[in-house]
């Protein structure tokens, strides 16, 4: 029997979709976005009736060159739109228009950074293209037009214009890829060019995933999956993945190329039948369209434009505050308020942490870092039930942090001691497990005082009080 | 199909006014309107009355249009590819029979915007493949001059309608000869513009990179008025472009200082009739006659590998341009069990045989593996024929050979070898591949049927081809009215 453990290293590349938040349509001027019926945001041009002829939004042109310039890429002095082949009911052209071998956007790279480092994922290109309809099927497997008693499509969604990423294979996990996408999705958002949000599918994410021998340089047959519709089915998909082709090498077999869709619901992975999969999209320029050639004066414009980006306001944020900490604030777009409050005098860690815990899920947006800051300041003196409702109105106009301040929080021990220990002896099981060396007790311990207060105790105190009683009376 | 209505506009068969519509032109018939001794609705009527009675012959319209009041102009027809909104448009096919656009194309617009009064669809063949408008699924139209002889193609409706009266204007497209060639075999003025100086916005796109919408006219005159009505810049086709000058009616009754080059590859080709060379040749000392230096030229390339490179792109285009024809949408859907069987019935009912074999060319010339060696080699050699040509412009201001190797053949004659029918574009696919302007003249008969000079010039000439063609057309006094009909 051998003994010799092979560890494996995953190997993946992303493919990403990102819708454009243009006012109108790629090729025509209906209006891009949600809302209004089925159907009802179509012309003759997304409809593909004979005749109609593509004319290509300026706009959406300008932002693939702003998203490729935040990806490093060099920007292409001629681009040229292609046409791809294929036949399915969300494709009323019966070919979608695509850059393909001439793209707008190619060999950038994106900084990860890591503790140890950063890590370098390249940008092999990104393109610009037009969406496809939306088609329901119904009846028969779900999603699928095969075994379906009728499909329904709303060309809606049809002729959005949509950005094609995709990265080198150089994610090596699915930590990397769920940070390499945080930080990507955040570049987006910053220069306004889509919400990027996977669960309304304005972000859409694929992963090319293969595994090798640690060490190696090879890359080996690799499957691509799809479906996933949010970073952590992204990471659930490319582990369980990452988990079958391992089993598979390690039993003696072999990878086959396939297609998987991700299934939300079981974790799990599915194969598409390989029928589905069209084979020859027979690629051709697009006779109806010119190439792009933008002019210089416009890249240079929009170079000088882009703002600070993320990685780059990760590293700088580093070295004041550790990497988690700076990329949690940074990914969450609370970085620019978390700077402002530090600038308007408040401590940095006490800032961060206030900020990272008790705001993330919020934009920011219209908050006063001056008044942030004296909250930050008066964390600890004043009652925790003034510093949740002040942080629930922050972003309120015209908030004033100073009538919050002005309330003290219970600091008397006097006042605070017989709640503590009524409290201890009314739960000797936790009490016990404290002193069998369950630390995290100590919180339930401190809830408990501060729920019995109304939130008006200073939780610092408590904290104290509740540590000495546990430690003296056994 | 054919919805001939008589009545309705107020005349009946027989005398409108007294005008004789087999000799009215375009411009002549402004006049009377201007002069106020003819209504629009009348010059209206007076056509569809010749159409109720010449049309059941000839079959040029695929369906008439009653005439609109706030019309101002003159009637002009439409072939059948170009969009109408309210108005049936089929490209002569029957997958899209019933189909009614929700808009116009530019050209429609802009012809009606200019006051013209849309008098009917003119057929064509299925999706403008053809040289005869045998290929049209409502049958074909002949021929003016002799109804057992095809009117050429696939712009024949348009052709064989303006020869013979009924209509004193009308609009074809061209892709690799539909407008030059059934001018040329109906005896009257075509003009295929340079490429991207008239909108597609609205056009049944055959092969995008070749289509180009022109006018068909009885006179030189009338051909450059209706240009002016719709070429220039759409900002719904990106490929257009504004002319770098206006058009200018030509009025020279000379042709002095100009430079006629006579490629020998275009004016030798095997397959030209003896008839249609002698008829070319007195046009060229005509030419000479009249003030032009003439010499010859050679464009070997384009001519020997003109219509094989057409055959690649043209058909490669046409099967991505034809894969909207579903049925999901519009136009006539075939029942199946699943989607695929759907579209496929749909596809197999709609289309006929041509464009099936195009789609089976194209599909194969832009196939993986092939791509490279056909249609990829196919546009490396365009951009040879268009060097030819451009050093060829070097020296010449207008090159001439005949437009089509032969007078109008019988019908039934070709439809049986596509082969065949293909070189019926020989001479007119080379300058298409180059994006040249082209236009036909009538230069003589032969055993009896029009013979037609192709005149090319560089990008943007159709002024110098309208200058050329008018001197020539004064000075050779051909008479467009078919011997039949007068």
């Amino acid at each position: 029997m051998s003994i010799s453990a092979t560890t494996w290293e995953p190997v993946v590349g992303l493919e990403i979709h990102v819708q454009l938040k243009t006012r109108t349509k790629m090729f025509c001027r209906c209006a891009n976005g949600f809302g209004g019926g089925d159907n009802t945001q179509t012309c003759p041009v997304c409809l593909g009736f004979p005749g109609a002829l593509p004319v290509p939004n300026r706009v959406a042109l300008e932002w693939t060159l702003k998203l490729g310039l935040a990806l490093g890429c060099t920007i292409a002095d001629r681009a040229v739109f292609a046409r791809k082949n294929y036949f399915y009911p969300d494709l009323p052209k019966g070919y979608q228009i695509s850059q393909y071998d001439l793209p707008s956007c190619k060999e950038g790279k994106m900084i990860l950074p890591f503790a140890d480092g950063d890590r370098e994922v390249a940008i092999v290109r990104a393109h610009l293209e037009e969406d496809a309809a939306k088609t329901t099927h119904v009846g028969g497997r779900s999603g699928r037009i095969g075994g379906a008693e009728h499909s329904l499509v709303d060309f809606n969604r049809g002729g959005t214009p949509l950005v094609e990423i995709v990265t080198g294979p150089d994610l090596h996990s699915s930590e990397d890829a769920r940070r390499f996408l945080q930080l990507l999705r955040q570049t987006i958002v910053e220069l306004g060019i889509s919400d990027a949000e996977m669960e309304k599918g304005t972000l859409r994410v694929d992963a090319n995933v293969s595994v090798r021998p640690d060490g190696s340089e090879e890359l080996r047959t690799r499957c691509e999956l799809k479906n996933m519709n949010s970073f952590r089915f992204v990471a659930q998909g490319i582990d369980a993945e990452v988990a079958r082709q391992v089993a598979l090498y390690e039993s003696g077999g072999t990878v086959v190329q396939e297609t998987y869709d991700f299934d939300a619901a079981s974790g799990s992975l599915t194969a598409r039948r390989s029928k589905e999969e069209a084979d020859d999209y027979r690629y051709f320029p697009e006779p109806d369209l010119v190439p792009v050639e933008p002019p210089a004066e416009l890249v240079e414009r929009l170079r000088s434009e882009l703002p600070e980006l993320p990685a780059a306001r990760i590293r700088r944020l580093e070295s004041e505050l550790d990497l988690d900490r700076a990329t949690v604030l940074v990914t969450g777009g609370l970085d620019r308020l978390y700077e402002a409050t530090v600038a308007a005098g408040a401590d940095r860690r006490a800032a961060s942490n206030l900020i990272a815990n008790r705001l993330a899920g919020t934009t920011g947006e219209g908050i006063d870092a001056g008044e942030l800051a004296k909250l930050v300041d008066a964390r600890e003196r004043i009652p925790r039930a003034a510093l949740d409702e002040a942080l629930g109105r922050l972003d309120e106009p015209g908030f004033s942090a100073d009538p919050y301040l002005e309330q003290e929080a219970v600091t008397d021990t006097s006042e605070l001691e017989p709640i503590v220990a009524r409290i201890i002896e009314a739960n000797p099981g936790q009490a016990a497990a404290y002193r069998g060396g369950k630390e995290g007790v100590l919180g339930f311990f401190v809830g408990q005082v501060m729920k019995e207060t109304g939130g008006t105790a200073n939780p610092r105190v408590v904290n104290e009080l509740v540590r000495e009683r546990l430690a003296d009376s056994p | 199909m054919l919805d001939l209505i008589d009545g309705g506009s107020g005349t009946s068969g027989g005398g409108t006014s007294g005008i004789d519509t087999l000799r009215l032109g375009a411009e002549e018939a402004m006049h009377l309107l201007e002069r106020g001794e003819v209504s629009p609705a009348e010059l209206h009527a007076a056509y569809r009355t010749a159409i109720a009675q010449r049309d059941p012959e000839l079959h040029c319209y695929l369906r008439t249009v009653d005439f609109e009041q706030d019309c101002t102009g003159i009637p002009v027809a439409l072939k059948d590819v170009i969009s109408t909104k309210g108005i049936e448009t089929t490209a002569g096919s029957r997958l899209l029979e019933g189909y009614v656009p929700v808009f116009d194309s530019t050209v429609a617009a802009r012809v009606k915007a200019a006051g013209l009064s849309v008098l009917g669809k003119t057929n064509t063949d299925e999706f403008a493949m053809g040289s005869s408008t045998e290929n049209s699924a409502y049958g074909p139209s002949r021929n003016p001059w002799d109804p057992e002889r095809v009117p050429g193609g696939s712009g024949g409706g348009t052709a064989a309608a303006v020869s013979a009266g009924l209509a004193p204007w009308g609009l074809g497209s061209d892709t690799g000869g539909s407008i030059k060639q059934p001018s040329a075999l109906c005896g009257n003025v075509g003009l295929r513009p340079t490429y991207g100086t008239v909108s597609r916005y609205g056009i049944v796109a055959f092969a995008s990179s070749l289509d180009q919408v022109g006018p068909v006219a009885r006179n030189v005159r009338d051909c450059a008025l209706l240009l002016s009505l719709i070429a220039g810049r759409d900002e719904r086709d990106s490929t257009t472009v504004e002319l770098p000058e206006p058009v200018r009616l030509p009025d020279a009754e000379d042709l002095k200082g100009l430079r006629i080059g006579v490629p020998k590859e275009m004016n030798e080709a095997a397959g030209i009739e003896p008839g249609v060379t002698a008829a070319v040749a007195r046009a060229i000392e005509l030419a000479r006659e009249l003030g032009a230096e003439v010499d010859e030229c050679e464009l070997p390339r384009s001519v020997e590998y003109g219509l094989a490179c057409y055959y690649l792109i043209a058909p490669a285009e046409a099967s991505s341009n034809l894969a909207r024809y579903d049925g999901v949408r519009y136009g006539e859907r075939a029942d199946g069990e699943r989607y695929a069987e759907m579209v496929e019935r749909s596809r197999d009912a709609g289309f006929g045989d041509e464009p099936k074999r195009r789609i089976m060319l194209g599909t194969y010339a832009l196939s993986a593996g092939y791509f490279e060696a056909f249609y990829g080699q196919a546009q490396k050699v365009r951009t040879v024929i268009a060097r030819e040509h451009a050093a060829a412009f070097e020296r010449f201001d207008v090159l001439v050979s005949p437009t089509s190797p032969t007078v109008a053949f019988r019908l039934g004659e070709r439809a049986a070898n596509p082969l065949a029918m293909y070189l019926s574009d020989l001479l007119t696919i080379p300058s298409c591949m180059a994006g040249l302007p082209g236009l036909n003249i009538p230069c003589g008969l032969s055993e009896g049927l029009p013979v037609g000079l192709q005149l090319i010039g560089p990008q943007f000439a159709e002024n110098t081809l309208f200058r050329t063609g008018h001197a020539l057309e004064r000075a050779l006094g051909f008479d467009p009215v078919p011997e039949r009909l007068r």
